[in-house]
């Protein structure tokens, strides 16, 4: 068993870190599944757009029962609502936005990430490939953050020299935001910015495969 | 004479599809998907048939029951897992179907590349993964980009909110994903809508698609709901 996977910040509060790192303005695409709490913790005093690969910009709330259309949906393919200010667009110029240099900030989850920033999120090799938008929003976006816990449910290491599974993109990612630490990826490999109060370094550098520059 | 592009019926505009046709779908998951159009796709029996959508289907309703008459050969789709499908999961699984797998971008630049005249285009999207494998790969300013070719089709099927009798489209919020890139690629595009609009012509600064990319329209005015349809158990034929 892990018994990692229990201890350091909560989803919540790993969410609330990263949304208190997007400037005022900024246009952020957040991945399917644990990445979407970050939205529930953006600071009011800024207005941050949501962008949804789907084409639209200017993504709000879920859609309650009374707001369902199913011709407004998210890429997660579940209603959602429209903010003042969004617009729809068509897949190539969405992806425009993406490809194009535009999107400020993607939060994606991930299976595994490598020292150097490469990411493996899409596929394990089994069952059905499915790859979506992530291969082009990790080359796209100016700052690539991995939202994930630090290790598998069974407790095995997913920050790596390298990695196993295959790439959704290589050198890519900016910032791994996890459980236990926040790890920035430098051209020297992973520097630790922050920890949780539960671990000490020696304990974080024995369930991360790579090496973690302390200072 | 006038120009007209509005037919009376599914059947009307899906007279000409053929056995091994490349066949584009609008849609992403079940927003803009023409699931009347493919219903009627079904209903020609046509066969070997390549299809290429965002996703692979769900339940037995669309693309999902197109498939679970064994009428498509090959896929090409960026996401075709889905907790409801059912049809291409089994028949994947059995090595009945081929799947090609591309990122959503690159799939939908590669289909607005085609309807743009432009045969191929170079990305960073896919560089050092596994779905670059044996292509191009060029270096421009230090970076790496791989070679993708455009993307035609025999046939696109869309679903859009409004026509004219020109073929000039409205759509509706994020119904519209792939469905104006997909008009531009297709020999020939037909279409589904919920209404016609006015008594002429559409207001010039709301249209998405001009009626150039567009060859036939027919009226589906209340046309299914794809995941209220599955959960109700519906399935087609």
């Amino acid at each position: 068993m892990n018994e990692f996977i229990n201890i350091g910040w909560t989803k919540d509060e790993i969410a609330k870190k990263i949304a208190n790192e997007f400037p005022h303005g900024s246009y952020v695409n957040l991945g399917i599944g644990m990445p979407e709490l970050v939205s529930k913790f953006v600071d009011e005093s800024k207005e941050i757009i949501y962008h949804s690969e789907n084409g639209l910009l200017g993504m709000g709330p879920p859609a309650n029962e009374n707001e369902l259309d199913f011709e407004l949906i998210n890429a997660g393919k579940k209603p959602v609502t429209i903010l003042p200010g969004g617009s729809y667009c068509h897949h190539a110029d969405s992806f425009s936005m993406i490809r194009g240099g535009h999107i400020d900030y993607c939060v994606l989850g991930a299976m595994e990430v490598s020292e150097g920033g490469d990411l493996a999120n899409w596929t394990t090799g089994k069952g059905i490939p499915a790859v979506g938008g992530a291969m082009d929003l990790v080359v796209g976006a100016k700052n690539v953050f991995v939202m994930s816990q630090h290790t598998t449910k069974d407790g095995s290491p997913k920050f790596l020299k390298n990695c196993s599974l295959p790439l959704t993109g290589k050198s890519v990612v900016t910032r791994v935001y996890s459980n236990l630490a926040v790890l920035d990826v430098t051209p020297e490999g992973f520097k630790l910015k922050e920890m949780c109060e539960q671990i000490d370094f020696d304990l974080l550098q024995k369930v991360t495969e790579a090496k973690i520059i302390s200072n | 004479m006038k120009i007209n592009k509005l037919f009376n019926s599914v059947n009307d505009v899906m007279s000409d599809v053929f056995d091994g046709a490349v066949i584009m779908l609008g849609g992403f998951g079940e927003a803009g998907s023409p699931v009347e159009l493919i219903h009627g796709l079904i209903d020609t029996k046509c066969k070997d048939l390549t299809i290429v959508a965002n996703n692979a289907g769900n339940g037995k309703i669309g693309l999902g029951a197109l498939i679970g008459e064994n009428q498509v050969k090959k896929v090409i789709c960026s996401f075709a897992r889905s907790p409801k499908s059912i049809t291409f999961k089994e028949l994947y699984e059995n090595n009945k179907i081929e799947l090609e797998v591309v990122p959503q971008g690159t799939l939908a630049e590669r289909i607005r590349s085609a309807g743009a005249g432009i045969p191929g285009f170079y990305t960073q999207t896919s560089v050092g993964t596994p779905l670059a494998e044996g292509k191009e790969i060029k270096i421009f300013d230090g970076k790496e980009y791989v070679l993708e070719k455009s993307l035609k089709a025999d046939f696109a099927l869309i679903k859009a909110e409004t026509s004219d009798r020109y073929g000039n489209l409205t759509y509706n919020k994020t119904a519209r994903n792939f469905n104006p890139v997909m008009c531009m690629a297709a020999n020939q595009t037909i279409v589904q809508v919920k209404r016609i609009e006015g008594e002429e012509n559409t207001d010039p600064e709301k249209i998405i698609t001009p009626g150039i990319f567009v060859n036939k329209v027919t009226v589906v005015s209340d046309p299914i709901i794809e995941s209220i349809a599955i959960d109700n158990g519906e399935t087609y034929p």
